[in-house]
């Protein structure tokens, strides 16, 4: 393998009804850094149907080229067609690196082109670098639980592979007008040799909750008790215009459901107030919160962990504090409008 | 008859996991080895269809021999055989590694009694990639379908099955052509106490025990530390932050304090559009 002929950084652009996904944007934002370290290009890797649209938006974001794969077989995320075209297109234009999310799709994706190529893939990414002079990728994920952090390379294989977790890294600020290259490209697949089908898609009409586009949450933790307890944050809640979180042991108690659970099992997320009351701080709590713009911890134990990382500490009964934030809160509310 | 291999791995309890902080490396002595908690859905999962449509489940695992211990957990919840692949050639495996040993040892399986599905849980909780069951699927050539949480049918005649993928505002229902693998989500199903004489048989149980020279066809060098193309070059303690300021005096005060610096920021409480 000569690793001369290998060169650029790529970031698999997900998409679906016809938006690019956050994470891809944020992704955009990361490989832009690695690419001019290393002096080379940006592209995305756009596959789909009825996507040729979005290459503006990917421009906008720091993209040099994109490669797209627009074609009515890719109307449906499959591993089997979107892998074959990730293979095809990386073996015409030999990337040095790909950047996934790290989404179910990013990883399912990723996981089954490494070992069609093969390569190397880190999973989970939270951290990224790249040596300058030799294109090594530096890429440093939390393992364990979370108890550890660990730097992953693969030296001896290219193109170097990761998946990145969404909310982590920054998506450059949109240049209107900023253009590239586009690359049109097709693969000649028939739907008859492809041995899965996408039957239905079907939307939960459950009001879906996205705690991780709220700017306030108001997370709690098992120091509320009991189910009855835990509506002390559903209040505070309520009364900031904020969403609800909640730590694992809560979620597995059954006070509330999966999709408000913060943390590496949960949801990542990065409002601008974060309330943390009655959660000790278990580190794999924290990797889904510290890059909260201002978070409040309220916890009865002083030597609790949370308030290492917290940028105000209430030591006290969240029985006792609480009642009194949500009425003093109102009573701002009413008296200064700040919050709608 | 159905033939159901479901892939699961001994790992350290990384809830009560304690490091050391010199080395960074776990104290094993205070993390005691458990069946990975997602194994045991894809083993109940696979216990469930044989009782839909009959049939067997096997489970398979690489590990040390102490792994022994995981497959007969399997055996309490049900599954009839269990295989270990223990080798050290075996060890430092990444997930590539990891994805072809585990394929050789299904080909082995496989020659016995054809196999129908293989069943991975969504990651384990040490490594936690969740990148060996689609690897083990590319390898055997066949379907992998991941974020399964509802298995709809499975139809051994005509040579398909029909399952629910979670999405992230619901979910897409996927029929695929048999052999196929399926790692499955937690939400799966649930795990209920082991029956009496699953537990006993469980405890009687002997696994069968391969070595790599078990195996046919194998590429050495695609195994264990050689075959693996990552390498973990520094592990590190996350850096705990610095700390808060912490606010002082009763509850009432300690509010007053929090309300003047909130209501300073304005800028925090203009949200964006509604969502
Ligand atoms: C692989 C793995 C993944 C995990 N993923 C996640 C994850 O995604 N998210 C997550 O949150 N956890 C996760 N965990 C679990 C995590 O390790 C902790 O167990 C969990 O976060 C603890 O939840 P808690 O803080 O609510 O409960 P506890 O640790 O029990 O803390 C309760 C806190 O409440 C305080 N308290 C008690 N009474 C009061 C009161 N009246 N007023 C104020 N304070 C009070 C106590 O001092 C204590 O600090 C994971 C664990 C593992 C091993
Ligand atoms: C700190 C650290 C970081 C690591 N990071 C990476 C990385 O980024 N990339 C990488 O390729 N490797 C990595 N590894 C190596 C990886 O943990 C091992 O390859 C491991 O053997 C399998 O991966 P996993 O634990 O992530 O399994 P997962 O892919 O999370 O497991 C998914 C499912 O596959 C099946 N399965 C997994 N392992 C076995 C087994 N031994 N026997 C039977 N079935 C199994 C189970 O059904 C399991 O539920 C890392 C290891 C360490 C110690």
């Amino acid at each position: 393998m000569d690793f001369q002929d290998y060169k650029g950084v790529w970031v698999f652009i997900e998409q679906k009804d016809g938006e690019v996904a956050s994470v891809s944007l944020e992704l955009l934002g990361a490989g832009r850094k690695l690419a001019d370290k290393r002096g080379v290009e940006l592209a995305g890797i756009l596959i789909g149907e009825n996507v040729k649209n979005l290459t503006k938006t990917l421009f906008e974001y720091g993209a040099d080229t994109v490669y797209v794969y627009d074609q009515p077989i890719f109307k449906h995320y499959r591993t089997e067609t979107y892998m074959k075209a990730l293979l095809e297109c990386t073996e015409k234009h030999k990337p040095e690196i790909i950047l996934y999310g790290a989404t179910s799709t990013g990883k399912d994706l990723a996981s089954a082109v490494a070992t069609d190529m093969p390569t190397g893939l880190t999973a989970d990414t939270t951290e990224l670098d790249v040596e300058e002079d030799t294109g090594l990728l530096l890429a440093s994920r939390p393992a364990f639980g979370g108890n550890i952090m660990a730097t992953i390379l693969c030296k001896k294989y290219r193109p170097q592979m990761a998946t990145v977790r969404a909310k982590v890294m920054k998506a450059l600020p949109p240049e209107p007008g900023r253009i590239g290259k586009v690359v049109e490209e097709t693969i000649s697949l028939k739907e008859e040799d492809i041995r899965t089908k996408v039957l239905e898609i079907v939307k939960e009409t459950v009001k879906k909750v996205r705690i991780d586009e709220a700017d306030i949450i108001v997370a709690g933790g098992k120091g509320l008790g009991s189910y009855e307890g835990f509506q002390l944050v559903h209040q505070l809640a309520e009364t900031l215009g904020g969403a609800v979180g909640a730590s694992r042991d809560v979620v597995e108690a059954g006070w509330i459901d999966h999709p408000h659970q913060v943390g590496q099992t949960g949801v990542t997320v990065t409002p601008k107030i974060y309330f943390a009351i009655g959660i000790s701080g278990a580190i794999q709590h924290i990797v889904g919160m510290k890059n909260s713009g201002l978070i409040i911890a309220i916890n009865k134990d002083k030597e609790a962990p949370i308030f290492q990382t917290c940028h105000y500490g209430i030591v006290g009964d969240a029985f006792e504090v609480v009642p009194i934030l949500i009425e003093q809160f109102k009573k701002a509310i009413s008296r200064d409008k700040v919050i709608k | 008859m159905l033939h159901i291999v479901a892939c699961i791995k001994q790992v350290p309890d990384t809830k009560i996991i304690k490091m050391n902080p010199k080395t960074n490396t776990m104290d094993r002595r205070t993390a005691p080895a458990i069946l990975n908690p997602y194994d045991a859905h894809a083993v109940e999962e696979a216990v469930r269809l044989k009782e839909r449509y009959g049939g067997i489940v096997s489970v398979l695992t690489m590990g040390p021999p102490p792994a022994v211990s995981a497959i007969k957990k399997c055996v309490e919840i049900g599954a009839d055989e269990g295989y270990l692949i223990t080798d050290r050639r075996f060890a430092g495996a990444d997930t590539l590694a990891t994805s072809y040993a585990l394929s050789k040892a299904l080909d082995k399986i496989a020659k016995q009694q054809p196999i129908d599905l293989v069943i991975c849980g969504k990651m384990s909780i040490d490594g936690d990639t969740g990148q060996v069951g689609p690897g083990i699927a590319r390898r055997l050539d066949i379907p992998p379908l991941t974020s399964v949480n509802k298995v709809v049918e499975i139809n051994q005649e005509e040579g398909y099955a029909i399952v629910h993928r979670k999405l992230e505002d619901g979910f897409e229902v996927v029929r695929s052509t048999l052999p196929c693998m399926f790692s499955v989500e937690k939400t799966i199903n649930e795990v209920p106490y082991s029956p009496l004489p699953n537990v006993i048989r469980a405890a009687r149980y002997k696994p069968h025990i391969w070595s790599v020279d078990d195996l046919e066809e194998v590429d050495i060098k695609q195994l264990g530390l050689k075959g693996s193309p990552t390498i973990v070059s520094r592990v590190w303690a996350p850096q705990k932050p610095a700390g808060g300021t912490f606010l002082e005096g009763n509850p009432a005060a300690q509010v007053d304090q929090l309300l003047s610096v909130l209501l300073e920021k304005k800028e925090l409480f203009e949200t964006k559009e509604e969502i």
